[in-house]
Protein backbone atom coordinates (compact mmCIF):
# COMPACT_ATOMS: atom_id res chain seq x y z
CA UNK A 1 0.00 0.00 0.00
CA UNK A 2 1.46 2.88 -1.05
CA UNK A 3 2.51 6.15 1.42
CA UNK A 4 0.02 8.73 1.83
CA UNK A 5 0.41 12.31 4.04
CA UNK A 6 -1.18 15.26 4.97
CA UNK A 7 1.09 18.35 3.36
CA UNK A 8 -1.13 21.50 3.93
CA UNK A 9 -3.61 21.80 6.73
CA UNK A 10 -5.48 24.74 7.57
CA UNK A 11 -8.99 26.03 9.29
CA UNK A 12 -10.86 29.50 9.78
CA UNK A 13 -11.58 31.11 13.27
CA UNK A 14 -14.99 28.83 14.57
CA UNK A 15 -17.37 31.65 15.21
CA UNK A 16 -20.96 32.38 15.95
CA UNK A 17 -22.32 33.56 13.09
CA UNK A 18 -19.81 34.25 10.03
CA UNK A 19 -19.79 37.27 8.28
CA UNK A 20 -19.89 35.97 4.80
CA UNK A 21 -21.05 32.76 2.58
CA UNK A 22 -20.15 29.97 2.76
CA UNK A 23 -17.59 30.10 -0.49
CA UNK A 24 -15.92 32.50 1.13
CA UNK A 25 -15.79 30.94 4.36
CA UNK A 26 -14.51 27.36 2.48
CA UNK A 27 -11.61 30.28 1.25
CA UNK A 28 -10.48 30.39 4.62
CA UNK A 29 -9.79 27.11 5.39
CA UNK A 30 -8.43 26.22 1.86
CA UNK A 31 -6.16 29.12 1.19
CA UNK A 32 -4.58 28.56 4.43
CA UNK A 33 -3.91 24.73 3.96
CA UNK A 34 -2.75 25.34 0.32
CA UNK A 35 -0.19 28.34 1.85
CA UNK A 36 0.97 25.61 4.41
CA UNK A 37 1.49 23.44 1.39
CA UNK A 38 3.14 25.79 -0.36
CA UNK A 39 0.75 24.91 -3.58
CA UNK A 40 -1.80 26.72 -6.10
CA UNK A 41 -4.55 25.51 -7.26
CA UNK A 42 -3.83 23.68 -9.92
CA UNK A 43 -0.79 21.65 -8.06
CA UNK A 44 -4.42 19.92 -6.76
CA UNK A 45 -5.52 16.81 -8.84
CA UNK A 46 -8.96 16.37 -7.15
CA UNK A 47 -10.67 18.05 -4.18
CA UNK A 48 -13.64 16.71 -1.95
CA UNK A 49 -16.03 19.01 0.08
CA UNK A 50 -17.42 18.19 3.11
CA UNK A 51 -20.67 19.31 4.96
CA UNK A 52 -24.17 18.28 6.32
CA UNK A 53 -26.74 19.00 4.71
CA UNK A 54 -29.77 21.79 4.96
CA UNK A 55 -28.15 24.30 6.87
CA UNK A 56 -27.63 26.64 4.14
CA UNK A 57 -29.44 26.37 1.05
CA UNK A 58 -26.98 25.80 -1.84
CA UNK A 59 -27.84 22.05 -3.33
CA UNK A 60 -24.59 20.68 -4.36
CA UNK A 61 -21.73 22.94 -2.92
CA UNK A 62 -18.81 20.90 -4.29
CA UNK A 63 -18.82 22.39 -7.83
CA UNK A 64 -19.35 25.79 -6.61
CA UNK A 65 -16.15 25.63 -4.33
CA UNK A 66 -14.56 24.18 -6.52
CA UNK A 67 -15.48 27.27 -9.27
CA UNK A 68 -14.38 29.64 -6.72
CA UNK A 69 -11.52 28.29 -5.39
CA UNK A 70 -10.04 28.14 -8.83
CA UNK A 71 -10.22 24.06 -8.73
CA UNK A 72 -12.31 23.73 -12.08
CA UNK A 73 -11.43 21.36 -14.10
CA UNK A 74 -10.70 18.86 -11.67
CA UNK A 75 -12.73 16.21 -10.37
CA UNK A 76 -14.89 17.44 -7.32
CA UNK A 77 -17.83 15.65 -5.05
CA UNK A 78 -19.53 16.22 -1.76
CA UNK A 79 -18.97 13.57 0.68
CA UNK A 80 -21.37 13.45 3.97
CA UNK A 81 -21.55 11.48 6.95
CA UNK A 82 -22.72 13.50 9.83
CA UNK A 83 -20.29 15.18 11.86
CA UNK A 84 -17.54 12.99 10.28
CA UNK A 85 -17.95 14.62 6.91
CA UNK A 86 -14.54 15.50 6.88
CA UNK A 87 -12.48 12.87 8.04
CA UNK A 88 -14.32 10.76 5.65
CA UNK A 89 -13.43 13.24 3.09
CA UNK A 90 -9.88 12.14 4.48
CA UNK A 91 -10.46 8.20 4.24
CA UNK A 92 -11.77 9.07 0.26
CA UNK A 93 -9.02 11.36 -0.22
CA UNK A 94 -6.32 8.78 0.85
CA UNK A 95 -8.41 6.14 -0.92
CA UNK A 96 -7.75 8.29 -4.51
CA UNK A 97 -4.16 8.82 -3.53
CA UNK A 98 -3.58 5.30 -2.29
CA UNK A 99 -5.04 4.11 -5.99
CA UNK A 100 -2.54 5.84 -7.41
CA UNK A 101 -5.94 8.01 -9.73
CA UNK A 102 -4.40 11.12 -8.02
CA UNK A 103 -1.46 12.30 -6.73
CA UNK A 104 -2.85 15.60 -4.25
CA UNK A 105 -6.62 16.16 -3.47
CA UNK A 106 -7.83 19.15 -1.47
CA UNK A 107 -10.30 18.02 1.33
CA UNK A 108 -12.93 21.14 2.33
CA UNK A 109 -15.24 20.76 5.28
CA UNK A 110 -17.30 23.77 6.23
CA UNK A 111 -20.30 24.52 7.44
CA UNK A 112 -22.40 27.39 8.32
CA UNK A 113 -25.03 26.95 10.95
CA UNK A 114 -25.94 30.31 11.91
CA UNK A 115 -28.38 30.91 9.13
CA UNK A 116 -31.08 28.94 10.79
CA UNK A 117 -32.29 29.77 14.71
CA UNK A 118 -31.31 27.31 17.16
CA UNK A 119 -34.71 25.59 17.60
CA UNK A 120 -34.90 25.06 13.75
CA UNK A 121 -30.87 23.62 14.16
CA UNK A 122 -32.19 21.07 17.24
CA UNK A 123 -34.85 20.29 14.32
CA UNK A 124 -31.96 19.23 11.75
CA UNK A 125 -30.28 17.21 14.28
CA UNK A 126 -33.18 15.06 15.56
CA UNK A 127 -33.48 14.90 11.77
CA UNK A 128 -30.06 12.79 11.72
CA UNK A 129 -31.44 10.15 13.39
CA UNK A 130 -34.33 7.27 12.08
CA UNK A 131 -36.69 10.37 10.77
CA UNK A 132 -39.36 7.15 10.06
CA UNK A 133 -39.35 5.46 13.48
CA UNK A 134 -37.37 7.76 15.88
CA UNK A 135 -37.23 11.43 14.73
CA UNK A 136 -41.24 11.68 15.68
CA UNK A 137 -41.15 10.51 18.82
CA UNK A 138 -39.46 14.57 18.88
CA UNK A 139 -35.42 13.41 19.02
CA UNK A 140 -32.33 15.39 19.09
CA UNK A 141 -28.65 14.53 19.37
CA UNK A 142 -27.86 15.89 22.92
CA UNK A 143 -31.01 13.48 23.82
CA UNK A 144 -29.51 10.82 22.28
CA UNK A 145 -26.30 11.30 24.13
CA UNK A 146 -28.10 11.63 27.02
CA UNK A 147 -29.11 8.49 27.40
CA UNK A 148 -25.38 6.94 26.99
CA UNK A 149 -24.47 9.15 29.83
CA UNK A 150 -27.76 7.85 31.88
CA UNK A 151 -26.76 4.36 30.96
CA UNK A 152 -22.59 5.16 31.92
CA UNK A 153 -23.70 6.45 34.94
CA UNK A 154 -25.97 3.88 36.15
CA UNK A 155 -23.59 1.08 34.83
CA UNK A 156 -19.76 2.50 36.20
CA UNK A 157 -20.30 4.80 38.61
CA UNK A 158 -19.73 7.88 36.28
CA UNK A 159 -20.95 11.24 38.06
CA UNK A 160 -22.16 14.69 36.53
CA UNK A 161 -19.02 16.09 38.16
CA UNK A 162 -16.60 13.37 36.25
CA UNK A 163 -18.60 14.90 33.30
CA UNK A 164 -17.52 18.67 35.11
CA UNK A 165 -14.18 17.60 34.86
CA UNK A 166 -14.30 17.30 31.03
CA UNK A 167 -15.81 20.37 30.18
CA UNK A 168 -12.92 22.35 32.61
CA UNK A 169 -10.47 20.34 31.14
CA UNK A 170 -11.59 21.96 27.28
CA UNK A 171 -11.97 25.42 28.95
CA UNK A 172 -8.55 24.96 30.25
CA UNK A 173 -7.09 24.80 26.44
CA UNK A 174 -9.94 26.84 24.48
CA UNK A 175 -8.65 30.07 26.52
CA UNK A 176 -5.50 29.33 24.25
CA UNK A 177 -6.94 29.01 21.17
CA UNK A 178 -7.71 31.78 19.08
CA UNK A 179 -9.83 29.56 17.21
CA UNK A 180 -12.10 28.69 19.37
CA UNK A 181 -15.71 30.13 19.68
CA UNK A 182 -15.66 29.58 23.62
CA UNK A 183 -12.62 31.12 25.04
CA UNK A 184 -13.98 32.18 28.80
CA UNK A 185 -12.76 29.81 31.54
CA UNK A 186 -15.15 27.30 33.18
CA UNK A 187 -14.88 25.94 37.05
CA UNK A 188 -16.14 23.38 38.49
CA UNK A 189 -17.63 25.79 41.03
CA UNK A 190 -19.76 27.14 37.85
CA UNK A 191 -21.49 23.52 38.00
CA UNK A 192 -21.99 23.69 41.67
CA UNK A 193 -24.12 26.73 41.35
CA UNK A 194 -27.76 26.08 40.25
CA UNK A 195 -27.99 29.29 39.32
CA UNK A 196 -25.04 29.30 36.88
CA UNK A 197 -26.00 28.80 32.78
CA UNK A 198 -23.58 26.06 33.08
CA UNK A 199 -26.67 23.73 35.08
CA UNK A 200 -29.25 24.66 32.51
CA UNK A 201 -31.17 21.36 31.72
CA UNK A 202 -30.73 20.26 28.19
CA UNK A 203 -31.88 16.11 28.47
CA UNK A 204 -31.46 14.95 31.41
CA UNK A 205 -28.22 14.18 33.01
CA UNK A 206 -26.71 16.35 30.50
CA UNK A 207 -26.39 20.28 30.84
CA UNK A 208 -26.11 23.38 29.37
CA UNK A 209 -21.94 22.99 30.05
CA UNK A 210 -21.77 19.37 28.80
CA UNK A 211 -22.58 20.29 25.21
CA UNK A 212 -20.32 22.12 22.53
CA UNK A 213 -22.10 24.69 20.77
CA UNK A 214 -23.25 24.93 17.06
CA UNK A 215 -20.62 27.49 14.94
CA UNK A 216 -19.52 28.38 11.48
CA UNK A 217 -16.44 27.25 10.30
CA UNK A 218 -13.89 25.77 7.34
CA UNK A 219 -11.07 23.40 7.65
CA UNK A 220 -9.33 21.97 4.69
CA UNK A 221 -6.45 18.95 4.44
CA UNK A 222 -4.00 18.57 1.23
CA UNK A 223 -3.49 15.25 0.86
CA UNK A 224 -0.53 13.80 -1.09
CA UNK A 225 1.06 10.53 -2.15
CA UNK A 226 4.98 9.80 -1.18
CA UNK A 227 6.78 11.96 -4.58
CA UNK A 228 4.37 15.03 -4.05
CA UNK A 229 4.98 15.10 -0.43
CA UNK A 230 8.44 14.90 -1.40
CA UNK A 231 8.25 18.06 -3.76
CA UNK A 232 6.28 20.45 -1.70
CA UNK A 233 6.72 19.44 2.12
CA UNK A 234 9.84 19.21 4.65
CA UNK A 235 7.28 17.76 7.27
CA UNK A 236 4.88 15.67 5.85
CA UNK A 237 2.57 13.85 8.15
CA UNK A 238 1.69 10.24 7.01
CA UNK A 239 -1.02 8.57 7.83
CA UNK A 240 -0.06 5.33 9.37
CA UNK A 241 -3.59 3.74 10.04
CA UNK A 242 -7.19 4.05 8.95
CA UNK A 243 -10.36 2.52 10.10
CA UNK A 244 -14.25 3.24 9.67
CA UNK A 245 -17.52 1.77 10.56
CA UNK A 246 -21.30 1.60 10.72
CA UNK A 247 -23.84 0.91 13.23
CA UNK A 248 -27.60 1.12 12.96
CA UNK A 249 -28.89 4.40 12.82
CA UNK A 250 -31.75 3.21 15.58
CA UNK A 251 -31.03 2.44 18.91
CA UNK A 252 -33.47 -0.26 19.15
CA UNK A 253 -30.87 -2.41 17.08
CA UNK A 254 -28.11 -1.66 19.05
CA UNK A 255 -27.30 -3.76 22.09
CA UNK A 256 -24.53 -1.07 23.26
CA UNK A 257 -25.21 1.90 25.57
CA UNK A 258 -22.61 2.49 27.22
CA UNK A 259 -19.91 3.43 24.36
CA UNK A 260 -19.77 4.05 20.30
CA UNK A 261 -19.25 0.52 18.29
CA UNK A 262 -18.30 2.43 16.20
CA UNK A 263 -15.25 4.01 17.73
CA UNK A 264 -13.90 0.64 18.53
CA UNK A 265 -14.07 -1.23 15.26
CA UNK A 266 -12.93 1.80 13.85
CA UNK A 267 -9.79 2.19 16.50
CA UNK A 268 -9.54 -1.70 15.96
CA UNK A 269 -8.75 -1.16 12.50
CA UNK A 270 -6.62 2.02 12.71
CA UNK A 271 -4.49 -0.02 15.32
CA UNK A 272 -3.73 -2.92 13.58
CA UNK A 273 -3.45 -0.76 10.54
CA UNK A 274 -0.50 1.28 12.21
CA UNK A 275 0.84 -1.53 13.73
CA UNK A 276 0.46 0.41 17.21
CA UNK A 277 -1.55 0.20 20.49
CA UNK A 278 -2.97 2.96 22.75
CA UNK A 279 -0.06 3.05 25.09
CA UNK A 280 1.73 4.22 21.76
CA UNK A 281 -0.68 7.27 20.98
CA UNK A 282 1.15 10.17 22.09
CA UNK A 283 -1.56 12.98 21.67
CA UNK A 284 -5.19 12.47 20.46
CA UNK A 285 -8.44 14.41 19.49
CA UNK A 286 -11.68 12.65 20.13
CA UNK A 287 -14.75 13.83 19.11
CA UNK A 288 -16.06 15.49 22.14
CA UNK A 289 -19.50 16.81 20.98
CA UNK A 290 -20.65 16.41 24.29
CA UNK A 291 -18.41 15.95 27.77
CA UNK A 292 -19.87 11.92 27.76
CA UNK A 293 -18.77 11.40 24.38
CA UNK A 294 -15.26 12.25 25.50
CA UNK A 295 -15.68 9.99 28.35
CA UNK A 296 -16.77 7.24 26.18
CA UNK A 297 -14.03 7.50 23.85
CA UNK A 298 -11.13 7.22 26.44
CA UNK A 299 -12.88 3.41 26.75
CA UNK A 300 -13.48 2.98 23.57
CA UNK A 301 -9.95 4.14 22.37
CA UNK A 302 -8.37 1.64 25.09
CA UNK A 303 -6.60 4.71 26.78
CA UNK A 304 -8.66 3.70 30.09
CA UNK A 305 -10.57 0.37 30.73
CA UNK A 306 -14.06 -0.39 30.33
CA UNK A 307 -15.51 1.88 32.97
CA UNK A 308 -12.27 3.26 34.00
CA UNK A 309 -12.41 6.62 31.93
CA UNK A 310 -13.39 8.76 34.74
CA UNK A 311 -9.98 7.55 36.74
CA UNK A 312 -8.19 9.10 33.74
CA UNK A 313 -9.57 12.41 33.89
CA UNK A 314 -10.06 12.51 37.86
CA UNK A 315 -6.30 12.13 37.70
CA UNK A 316 -5.87 15.02 35.21
CA UNK A 317 -3.63 12.37 32.38
CA UNK A 318 -6.25 13.94 29.48
CA UNK A 319 -4.09 17.25 30.11
CA UNK A 320 -1.37 18.13 28.06
CA UNK A 321 1.37 16.94 30.58
CA UNK A 322 -0.79 14.16 31.36
CA UNK A 323 -0.08 10.55 29.97
CA UNK A 324 -2.45 10.90 27.27
CA UNK A 325 -3.23 14.28 25.93
CA UNK A 326 -6.82 14.50 24.88
CA UNK A 327 -8.04 17.32 23.27
CA UNK A 328 -5.56 20.24 23.98
CA UNK A 329 -6.86 22.66 21.21
CA UNK A 330 -10.22 23.01 23.35
CA UNK A 331 -11.99 20.23 21.31
CA UNK A 332 -15.49 20.74 20.21
CA UNK A 333 -16.60 21.91 23.39
CA UNK A 334 -14.43 24.44 23.35
CA UNK A 335 -13.89 25.10 19.45
CA UNK A 336 -17.84 25.05 18.65
CA UNK A 337 -19.01 22.02 16.22
CA UNK A 338 -19.16 23.12 12.63
CA UNK A 339 -20.44 20.12 11.60
CA UNK A 340 -18.59 19.61 8.13
CA UNK A 341 -15.27 20.89 9.35
CA UNK A 342 -14.88 19.56 12.46
CA UNK A 343 -13.14 16.34 11.33
CA UNK A 344 -10.39 18.62 9.50
CA UNK A 345 -9.75 21.03 12.51
CA UNK A 346 -9.07 17.44 14.81
CA UNK A 347 -6.53 16.44 12.22
CA UNK A 348 -4.95 20.01 11.58
CA UNK A 349 -4.18 20.05 15.14
CA UNK A 350 -2.50 16.74 15.38
CA UNK A 351 -0.70 17.60 11.92
CA UNK A 352 0.79 20.45 13.91
CA UNK A 353 1.37 18.98 17.14
CA UNK A 354 3.36 16.05 15.11
CA UNK A 355 5.10 18.29 13.15
CA UNK A 356 6.10 20.29 16.25
CA UNK A 357 4.05 23.71 15.85
CA UNK A 358 1.44 23.49 18.28
CA UNK A 359 2.65 26.54 20.07
CA UNK A 360 1.05 27.14 23.47
CA UNK A 361 -0.63 23.77 23.65
CA UNK A 362 2.57 21.85 22.14
CA UNK A 363 2.89 18.27 23.89
CA UNK A 364 6.80 17.39 23.80
CA UNK A 365 7.94 15.92 21.08
CA UNK A 366 4.81 13.52 20.04
CA UNK A 367 5.79 10.51 17.20
CA UNK A 368 2.49 9.24 16.88
CA UNK A 369 -1.36 11.24 16.77
CA UNK A 370 -4.79 9.82 17.14
CA UNK A 371 -7.48 11.17 15.40
CA UNK A 372 -11.71 10.29 16.29
CA UNK A 373 -14.23 11.87 14.38
CA UNK A 374 -17.77 10.47 15.18
CA UNK A 375 -20.88 11.10 12.91
CA UNK A 376 -24.59 11.75 14.81
CA UNK A 377 -24.71 9.43 17.98
CA UNK A 378 -21.58 6.87 16.82
CA UNK A 379 -23.71 6.14 13.10
CA UNK A 380 -20.55 6.47 11.38
CA UNK A 381 -17.19 6.57 12.96
CA UNK A 382 -13.43 7.40 11.84
CA UNK A 383 -10.45 6.52 13.79
CA UNK A 384 -6.94 7.90 11.81
CA UNK A 385 -3.11 7.41 13.23
CA UNK A 386 -1.09 9.87 11.99
CA UNK A 387 2.89 9.67 12.32
CA UNK A 388 6.05 11.67 11.44
CA UNK B 1 -58.51 12.90 -18.55
CA UNK B 2 -57.59 10.20 -15.97
CA UNK B 3 -57.93 10.19 -12.64
CA UNK B 4 -54.97 10.07 -10.15
CA UNK B 5 -54.36 7.10 -8.38
CA UNK B 6 -55.32 7.32 -4.42
CA UNK B 7 -52.22 7.84 -2.68
CA UNK B 8 -51.73 5.79 0.49
CA UNK B 9 -50.01 7.97 2.86
CA UNK B 10 -51.19 6.18 6.57
CA UNK B 11 -47.97 6.97 8.22
CA UNK B 12 -48.63 10.26 8.05
CA UNK B 13 -50.59 10.04 11.32
CA UNK B 14 -47.35 8.27 13.29
CA UNK B 15 -45.96 10.27 16.06
CA UNK B 16 -46.54 14.31 16.98
CA UNK B 17 -45.11 14.87 13.64
CA UNK B 18 -44.26 12.50 10.88
CA UNK B 19 -41.49 12.83 8.03
CA UNK B 20 -42.39 10.14 6.41
CA UNK B 21 -45.83 10.13 4.83
CA UNK B 22 -45.70 6.93 2.51
CA UNK B 23 -44.69 3.40 3.61
CA UNK B 24 -45.19 -0.21 2.80
CA UNK B 25 -45.67 -0.79 6.02
CA UNK B 26 -48.32 1.64 6.41
CA UNK B 27 -50.87 -1.17 8.24
CA UNK B 28 -48.57 -0.32 11.48
CA UNK B 29 -51.01 2.47 11.46
CA UNK B 30 -54.01 0.79 11.39
CA UNK B 31 -52.88 -1.69 14.11
CA UNK B 32 -52.05 1.20 16.20
CA UNK B 33 -55.63 2.55 15.60
CA UNK B 34 -56.65 -0.72 17.33
CA UNK B 35 -54.58 -0.43 19.88
CA UNK B 36 -51.87 -2.97 18.74
CA UNK B 37 -47.92 -2.02 18.37
CA UNK B 38 -46.55 -4.53 15.81
CA UNK B 39 -43.43 -5.68 14.41
CA UNK B 40 -42.58 -8.06 10.98
CA UNK B 41 -41.22 -11.34 11.15
CA UNK B 42 -39.94 -12.73 7.92
CA UNK B 43 -41.70 -15.89 6.35
CA UNK B 44 -38.73 -17.31 4.69
CA UNK B 45 -36.04 -17.16 7.26
CA UNK B 46 -37.95 -16.19 10.51
CA UNK B 47 -36.06 -12.91 11.55
CA UNK B 48 -38.05 -10.60 13.47
CA UNK B 49 -38.17 -6.50 12.81
CA UNK B 50 -39.04 -3.85 14.81
CA UNK B 51 -39.75 -1.41 14.07
CA UNK B 52 -41.36 -3.24 11.18
CA UNK B 53 -39.96 -3.67 8.09
CA UNK B 54 -41.61 -5.15 4.68
CA UNK B 55 -38.21 -6.31 3.03
CA UNK B 56 -36.19 -8.85 4.09
CA UNK B 57 -32.31 -7.78 3.95
CA UNK B 58 -30.98 -11.57 5.09
CA UNK B 59 -32.52 -13.53 2.49
CA UNK B 60 -33.69 -10.59 -0.08
CA UNK B 61 -37.42 -11.04 -0.39
CA UNK B 62 -40.32 -9.28 0.75
CA UNK B 63 -42.68 -11.57 2.43
CA UNK B 64 -43.93 -10.91 6.09
CA UNK B 65 -45.84 -11.95 8.46
CA UNK B 66 -46.92 -9.20 11.89
CA UNK B 67 -46.20 -10.27 15.49
CA UNK B 68 -47.75 -7.95 18.43
CA UNK B 69 -45.40 -6.46 20.59
CA UNK B 70 -47.06 -7.80 23.95
CA UNK B 71 -45.92 -7.97 27.78
CA UNK B 72 -43.14 -6.22 29.68
CA UNK B 73 -39.34 -5.24 28.58
CA UNK B 74 -37.09 -3.99 30.44
CA UNK B 75 -35.94 -0.05 30.59
CA UNK B 76 -32.29 -0.01 29.00
CA UNK B 77 -32.29 3.97 29.10
CA UNK B 78 -34.15 7.24 28.61
CA UNK B 79 -33.86 11.16 29.20
CA UNK B 80 -36.15 13.48 30.19
CA UNK B 81 -35.54 16.70 27.37
CA UNK B 82 -35.13 19.85 28.34
CA UNK B 83 -35.63 21.92 25.11
CA UNK B 84 -37.10 19.73 21.97
CA UNK B 85 -36.89 20.81 18.39
CA UNK B 86 -39.30 23.32 17.32
CA UNK B 87 -42.25 21.07 15.93
CA UNK B 88 -42.09 19.04 19.65
CA UNK B 89 -42.18 21.91 21.75
CA UNK B 90 -46.12 21.47 22.74
CA UNK B 91 -45.26 18.19 23.81
CA UNK B 92 -42.99 19.49 26.83
CA UNK B 93 -41.67 17.70 29.26
CA UNK B 94 -41.85 14.34 27.49
CA UNK B 95 -39.06 11.09 27.78
CA UNK B 96 -37.53 9.50 25.53
CA UNK B 97 -36.32 5.94 26.23
CA UNK B 98 -35.60 2.11 24.66
CA UNK B 99 -37.42 -0.86 26.08
CA UNK B 100 -35.87 -4.39 25.49
CA UNK B 101 -38.01 -6.96 24.71
CA UNK B 102 -35.04 -9.47 24.13
CA UNK B 103 -35.19 -10.45 20.71
CA UNK B 104 -35.89 -6.83 19.52
CA UNK B 105 -36.07 -3.23 21.36
CA UNK B 106 -38.34 -1.01 21.24
CA UNK B 107 -37.56 3.05 21.08
CA UNK B 108 -40.61 5.40 22.57
CA UNK B 109 -41.82 7.76 24.97
CA UNK B 110 -42.47 7.25 28.89
CA UNK B 111 -46.04 7.61 29.41
CA UNK B 112 -46.38 11.01 31.01
CA UNK B 113 -48.35 9.64 34.46
CA UNK B 114 -45.63 7.73 35.00
CA UNK B 115 -43.63 8.97 38.46
CA UNK B 116 -39.94 10.07 37.65
CA UNK B 117 -39.37 7.87 40.56
CA UNK B 118 -40.52 4.69 38.55
CA UNK B 119 -38.24 5.63 35.78
CA UNK B 120 -35.05 3.22 36.33
CA UNK B 121 -32.81 1.26 34.17
CA UNK B 122 -34.45 -2.14 34.26
CA UNK B 123 -37.64 -0.98 35.15
CA UNK B 124 -40.36 -3.88 33.91
CA UNK B 125 -42.60 -1.81 31.37
CA UNK B 126 -45.03 -2.33 28.57
CA UNK B 127 -45.86 -0.56 25.65
CA UNK B 128 -48.72 0.65 25.10
CA UNK B 129 -50.75 2.36 21.89
CA UNK B 130 -51.24 6.17 22.74
CA UNK B 131 -53.48 9.38 21.14
CA UNK B 132 -51.69 12.19 20.63
CA UNK B 133 -53.66 15.91 19.34
CA UNK B 134 -55.03 16.15 15.74
CA UNK B 135 -55.48 12.11 15.40
CA UNK B 136 -51.86 11.32 15.30
CA UNK B 137 -50.72 8.36 17.28
CA UNK B 138 -47.30 6.91 18.92
CA UNK B 139 -47.10 4.55 21.59
CA UNK B 140 -45.40 4.74 24.91
CA UNK B 141 -43.79 2.97 27.92
CA UNK B 142 -46.47 2.38 30.84
CA UNK B 143 -45.47 0.52 34.39
CA UNK B 144 -45.84 -3.11 33.84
Amino acid sequence: MSKVAVIGVGQSRFVRSYPGSIRELAFEGFSEAMQDAGMTPKDISASVICSAPEYDKQRSPAGVFAEYLGLNPQPTFYAESLCSSSSTGLRLAYSLVASGLHDSVAVIGFQKMSEISSSESQDLMGRGADIQWESPFGTMMPAYYAMYAQAHMQRHGTTPEDLSLIRVKSATYGQLNERAVYRKPVTLEMFADPENRMCGPVSSPLRVGDCCANADGSSCMIVANAETAKAFSAKPVWILGIGAASTSVNLASRDLFTGLTVAREAGRQAYEMAGVGPKDIDVAEVHDCFTIAEMMAYEDLGFAEEGQGKELIRARETYREGSIPVNVDGGLLSKGHPVGATGGSQIRTIVLQLRGEAGDIQVPDPQIGLVHNIGGVGLYGNVTIFGR
Amino acid sequence: MGKKPDIDDRFKKFGTVSFTGISKTNDFIDYLEKGQVMGTRCKDCGASFFPPRADCCHCLTSNMDWFEVSGAGKLVSFSHLGFAPVAFKEDLPYCIALLDYGDFKVFGRIGGDVPNSEIKIGAEMKTVVNQLPGGQLNYVFEKA
